[in-house]
């Protein structure tokens, strides 16, 4: 009894036993495994169209699995159907009700219970939600009288005023602005970590998933690729395509010559060879990628000096903060490198066409698998 | 917005056509309720309050009038609702614009030749005989209210369906998974939301069925035989059989007057019902 409960709580909050979903020919999701822990910020991450949103459609009961199974608590939920999931979901495009106001909105899901809370008590609720949302006093407005942010958050109050087990969003701020996105995603980590529900997010930005989540699940076509915290795919990513859509890096293609545990040596196309760190084993005669951070890499000012690459400066864009080179090597190609103010302005600002040296520490590039 | 004259020119059109069939025929209309008949019939004029005093002596037609014609756009709504339902929410896509078509179909033939095809289905030869041959018994059912209900439906029926097909339509299929996501079960996310998000399609198929009901002569004419008649009928006979012009006109106003009133008092309650929302019409 007692152990089976302490197995419960141990248990993951919802997970994917090879669960896949295919509209005819179309495979949205294919045998898809994941063990989502309770209380934790984890987000899909990738592409348009890789089938994030069937795999939190699966999560909410909108699509039963074709294979596989969907685990909600412990339990299979293939087929128990959406209104019996304890399970909220804030949609991409709000789904609100236009014929409530505000306040029967967010009262919906508890007005649902049976038996029904007395209404002071939902009214409360509805209170609090608002007040966390920080929408005080909007309860009477019509949805139409509210902001494309108020009626994100709005949305957003609908779902937690249930205290769901699983909070899923569907990329919930694709329709704000930058700033206010910021903002919303900083109050979605605060509301998260107050309320100890687990978030489940859907999004194609990386920065978003980068900078709210606890762990990250990379899918392409329908395919996880890989699973891990931000800093883990950051660093140590699976193959090229998480690289490539973790962060900016730059590829070069070639072939593995050499391994050594961990590091691997790479005959480039043109010849040339770059050593580098290996987080997943290739062998000998693979063909590989190396993927290098422009902000890995440092620039000084002339020629070659020992152990670096002699560059030109084709090309040089403020950012801001930082300022992004594209040099050209001859035995590299082109490349970027993103130079903090800081170090700019202590060493002064290349011009294009000026000669210098790029370097980088050993074991920042990555050899990894070519796709 | 400020609107510049031009705008106001395309209103010409309208008020033209407004002011010469429909004002000014009411102005004839309520003089004439005032004249009294002549010798032959037709008008005289003359100033007297004769005609309206003597409305009473047709308080049959709008009686009838005034119980069918709810009671048929009633009927109406509880057909057409599921109908529309189905087509706009059940039916496959490929399908919907084929029994959309089949929805209008009737509209192809006259409703003259059509109500003929009711007075023989209603007729003794027709479902009474079936049914006696069924040993149900041979209910009598032309002439009858219910004839003439059968009828109004029948006629009746598309404008009822499409404005709620509309509305049914353009409904945001996401708003009902977002119902089931909140837990209500099928039924409760029809009543919270379907319902009330197609009640505007509901308020303007009434609106549309019912006046053109109170209007309605032809079918109480075939399916009522004489006995189940309209204002419209009494319209009709007042003006082209017994050429009492001065008292129909006095029946027509009366009829005029009880609508305006019964359609203010629909308006107001809708308006009441919806309680500001923006996306009711006044229909
Ligand atoms: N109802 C459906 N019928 C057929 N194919 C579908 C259906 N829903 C999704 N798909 C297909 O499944 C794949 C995954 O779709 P999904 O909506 O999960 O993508 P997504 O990752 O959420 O994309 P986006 O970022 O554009 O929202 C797509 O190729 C899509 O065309
Ligand atoms: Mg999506």
């Amino acid at each position: 009894m007692d152990e089976d409960r302490t197995t419960r709580a141990a248990a993951p909050i919802a997970e994917f036993r090879e669960a896949g979903k295919r509209y005819g020919s179309v495979v949205a999701a294919e045998a898809l495994s994941l063990a989502i822990a309770r209380g934790e910020f984890l987000s899909f991450l990738g592409p348009s169209g890789c089938g994030k949103t069937t795999a939190l459609r699966m999560l909410a009961g909108f699509e039963a699995p074709t294979s596989g199974q969907v685990l909600l608590d412990g339990r299979v939920v293939n087929d128990v159907p959406a209104y019996r999931r304890p399970v909220n979901m804030v949609f991409q495009h709000y789904a609100l009700f236009p014929h409530l106001t505000v306040a029967d909105n967010i009262a919906y899901g508890l007005r649902q219970r049976r038996p029904r809370p007395p209404a002071a008590e939902i009214a409360r609720a509805v209170d609090a939600a608002l007040e966390l949302v920080r929408l005080p006093g909007f309860g009477r407005r019509r949805i139409w009288e509210m902001s494309g942010g108020q009626q994100q958050r709005v949305a957003l109050a609908r779902a937690i005023v249930n205290r769901p087990k699983l909070l899923l969003l569907d990329e919930p701020l694709a329709a704000l602005d930058r700033k206010l996105r910021r903002d919303m995603q900083i109050e979605l980590q605060g509301l998260q970590r107050q309320l100890g529900i687990t978030f489940v997010l859907v999004t194609h930005d990386q920065e978003e998933a980068l900078s709210m989540s606890d762990r990250i699940c990379i899918l392409r076509a329908g395919r996880i690729v890989q699973v891990g915290g931000p800093r883990d795919l950051y660093d140590r990513p699976a193959n090229r395509y998480v690289a490539d859509f973790i962060g900016k890096s730059n590829f070069f293609e070639g072939r593995v010559a050499a391994t050594d545990g961990d590091r691997a040596t790479l005959t480039l196309a043109g010849g040339r060879s770059l050593d580098g760190r290996m987080p997943v084993p290739l062998q000998p005669g693979a063909a590989a990628t190396a993927s290098l951070r422009p902000e890995q890499i440092v620039l000084t000012r002339g020629p070659a000096a020992a152990g670096g690459v002699p560059v030109r400066v084709a090309n040089r864009i403020f950012l801001g903060e930082h300022t992004e080179y594209l040099v050209e090597s001859a035995g590299l190609g082109g490349f970027l490198v993103l130079v903090p103010r800081q170090a700019e302005a202590d060493a002064g600002a290349l011009e294009p066409g000026d000669l210098a040296t790029a370097h980088w520490p050993p074991g920042a590039a990555l050899i990894l698998k070519a796709d | 917005m400020r609107q510049g004259p031009s705008a106001w020119l395309l209103l010409v059109p309208a008020g033209a056509w407004l002011l010469g069939m429909l004002v000014l025929p009411l102005v004839v209309v309520v003089v004439f309720s005032f004249g009294e008949r002549g010798a032959a019939g037709g008008y005289v004029p003359a100033f007297t309050f004769a005609n309206y005093l003597n409305l009473g002596a047709r308080w049959a037609a709008f009686r009838n009038t005034l119980t069918l014609a709810p009671l048929g756009t009633l009927a109406c709504l509880i057909i057409a609702y599921p109908l529309a339902y189905f087509l706009a929410l059940r039916a496959p896509a490929r399908w919907r614009t084929l029994l959309l078509i089949l929805v209008i179909v009737p509209f192809w033939t006259s409703i003259l030749i059509r109500t003929y095809a009711w007075i023989f289905l209603l007729g003794g030869q027709g479902i009474p005989a079936l049914l006696e041959a069924l040993g149900l018994g041979a209910p009598r059912l032309i002439n009858t209210p219910f004839a003439v209900l059968v009828g109004i439906v029948y006629g009746y029926l598309p404008l009822m369906v499409f404005p709620i097909y509309v509305s049914l339509e353009r409904l945001d299929r996401r708003l009902l998974e977002a119902s089931a996501d909140l837990g209500s079960p099928p039924w409760r996310a029809f009543l919270q939301v379907t319902l009330p998000l197609s009640l505007p399609g509901v308020a303007t198929g009434c609106m549309l069925v019912f006046i053109l009901l109170m209007g309605e002569f032809l079918i109480p004419a075939m399916l009522g035989g004489g006995k189940v008649f309209f204002v419209g009928n009494a319209l009709v006979d007042l003006f082209l059989q017994s050429r009492n012009w001065p008292f129909g006109a006095a029946v027509a106003a009366a009829l005029v007057l009880v609508m305006l009133v019964t359609v203010t008092l629909y308006m107001r309650l809708v308006r009441r019902w919806a309680g500001g929302r923006d996306d009711v019409s006044l229909m």
